[in-house]
């Protein structure tokens, strides 16, 4: 390779996610509009609705807000780490974008091991949230982030399980390949959510708990912890810790659609719904996905940590082992596993 | 200088500065964090290798699961660095004595290193071709297919390791209320709430 071909090449990269982080970074400051407007209208009230009509501008409002405002240090913090911590969370949740596939082929980098690629950088999403809530030096920062870090890792195990059933499935390690083997005559009968719908639902609760999304969200209970780990945060690195949470869930919200939903095809199997681009479908199947997920936000109220970490490790996890094994078996004797 | 060269000596320079970085650095919290950067860069030379499973499995394992356990014993336990260096210059001449003798032992040792000529033609030709193969099937073939019985045995030794872990950790504490999640979603009202007649004047016994 040339020097001009390699530079080619890291030109196309670099054009290639950029239009992915902007589309993606819209797509969530409206995801986060709706977020409000689903809690309110389950609650009766409007939500926003000042800014733009319809409020359709609130997320640059406050995107502004956040910029413009003075970040402050608290006195005792360790300053590298404090500013470090927002950082690399956000950048971690953004990541993992590298490998999902919107469309068919439309994947910045299509790894063949993308799943465990996801899989590895959001269980370093944590190291965000423990060094924020240690260089704070902040009793309810620390305790928030000690909170955390206990719960992602004992619903990442669990998640893990799920995913290892839908590779089973899949024979593949590639978010494309899991894609094309739900592509079936059946359209949306066909997917994974029908075959595998118990660890459709354990992915469901885990990816909320992973998320640290209501009704999880105890490591900023503001009852008891005023805003956990980021108590002490402010302004832009407030905005990344933000940005990286709801980076972060729609990133499961993508997997789900990939590992369940059938990522970009399209549920009826002929023309003229096959003609729509898989783009839109990706999107609408996510968008279902994040609704599901704010509507929990607005119905269910918050767990106490004992029965979050019961749920965890005496229900999830030997419900996925014992899925895993029953998974291999029916697979086995009956001849579907792929590439036996 | 070609990419591939370029990246692999990032990612061996970073290795290596962060892997002295974990002993110099005088705040152990600090530590944790420059062997996490160690682990990450190793992962990105298993990826220059070819070995991209390998390498995700180390950030899985090692850098989610291992030293997070780590930076969370640290940060909650209070080490004084300074304390723990006291004898440090005390020490010093026999410490450097006993690295000597090691330092030797591995040149030795390292010296007379030999690879066997025949073995050096066996990774140019992996079996099989790495082309038909992806990473992840040729480990699974290893160790689920060719040594099944090993594989086992290992893990049955880490399950043993483990519930006698738990066996030594386990206490059994009297008296302490324990929640049982069935009993409570068995109440019904019947259990819980009494309805009494209560006459005038006179009261109930409870």
């Amino acid at each position: 390779m040339t020097f001009w071909e390699i530079l080619g090449t890291v030109l196309l990269l670099a054009l290639k996610s950029f239009v992915l982080l902007a589309l993606l970074l819209v797509f969530i400051a409206y995801a986060l509009l709706a977020d409000r407007k689903i809690w309110a209208a389950v609650q009766l009230r409007r939500g926003p609705n000042v800014v733009g009509p319809w409020g359709l501008f609130q997320s640059f409002a406050d995107l502004l807000k956040f910029v413009l405002k003075e970040p402050i240090i608290p006195a005792g913090a360790n300053k590298a780490l404090f500013l470090l911590a927002p950082l690399v969370f956000a950048t971690l949740a953004l990541a993992a974008w590298a490998v999902i596939p919107l469309a068919e082929g439309w994947a910045i980098a299509d790894l063949n091991v993308g799943i465990t690629y996801i899989f590895a950088i959001s269980s370093l999403g944590v190291y965000g949230v423990l060094m924020g809530g240690w260089a704070s030096n902040s009793k309810y920062a620390f305790l928030g982030a000690l909170r955390s870090a206990a719960q992602m890792i004992s619903y990442e195990v669990s998640l893990g399980f799920v995913i290892i059933c839908v590779l089973l499935c899949a024979g593949s390690l590639n978010l494309s390949r899991i894609v094309m083997a739900q592509d079936t005559s059946l359209g949306i009968l066909g997917w994974y959510w029908l075959w595998l719908f118990p660890m459709f639902v354990v992915f469901f609760i885990s990816a909320l708990a992973e998320t640290n999304r209501p009704p999880f969200d105890l490591p900023e209970a503001e009852s008891e912890l005023v805003a956990g780990y980021m108590v002490e945060y402010s302004s832009t690195p407030y905005l990344l810790f933000m940005l990286g949470e709801y980076v972060a869930i729609m990133t499961m919200c993508a997997l789900g659609t990939v590992l369940f939903l059938g990522g970009w095809l399209s549920p009826i199997p002929f023309a003229p719904f096959t003609w729509v681009p898989g783009l839109i479908w990706f999107a609408l199947k996510a968008s279902f996905l994040f609704f599901m997920i704010a509507m929990v936000k607005a119905m269910v109220p918050r767990y106490r940590y004992d029965q979050l970490m019961r749920l965890g490790w005496k229900v999830f996890l030997p419900l996925s082992l014992v899925s895993v094994v029953v998974v291999a078996f029916v697979l086995k004797l009956t001849g579907l596993a792929p590439g036996a | 200088m070609s990419a591939a060269a370029a990246f692999f000596y990032l990612f061996a320079g970073v290795t290596i500065a962060s892997g002295f970085m974990v002993i110099a650095s005088r705040n152990p919290v600090a530590s944790v964090l420059f062997l996490i950067l160690a682990f990450v860069n190793a992962a990105g030379l298993f990826v220059m290798m070819g070995a991209e499973f390998l390498a995700m499995i180390l950030v899985v394992v090692y850098v989610g699961a291992v030293a997070v356990l780590f930076l969370f014993v640290v940060m909650m336990l209070d080490v004084d660095f300074a304390q723990l260096r006291q004898g440090f210059q005390q020490y010093l001449p026999i410490g450097a004595l006993i690295g000597a003798v090691f330092l030797i032992e591995l040149l030795l040792v390292v010296g007379s290193w030999t690879i066997d000529p025949g073995l050096v033609q066996t990774p140019l030709n992996p079996v099989p071709p790495a082309e038909a193969v992806t990473n992840t099937q040729a480990l699974g073939r290893v160790l689920y297919t060719d040594y099944v019985f090993f594989f086992q045995l290992a893990g049955l030794i880490l399950l043993v390791a483990m519930i006698g872990a738990i066996v030594l950790t386990l206490r059994d504490r009297p008296g302490v209320k324990r929640q049982n999640i069935s009993v409570q979603n068995a109440r019904t009202q019947g259990m819980a709430v009494e309805t009494r007649k209560v006459p005038s004047r006179q009261g109930v016994e409870v």
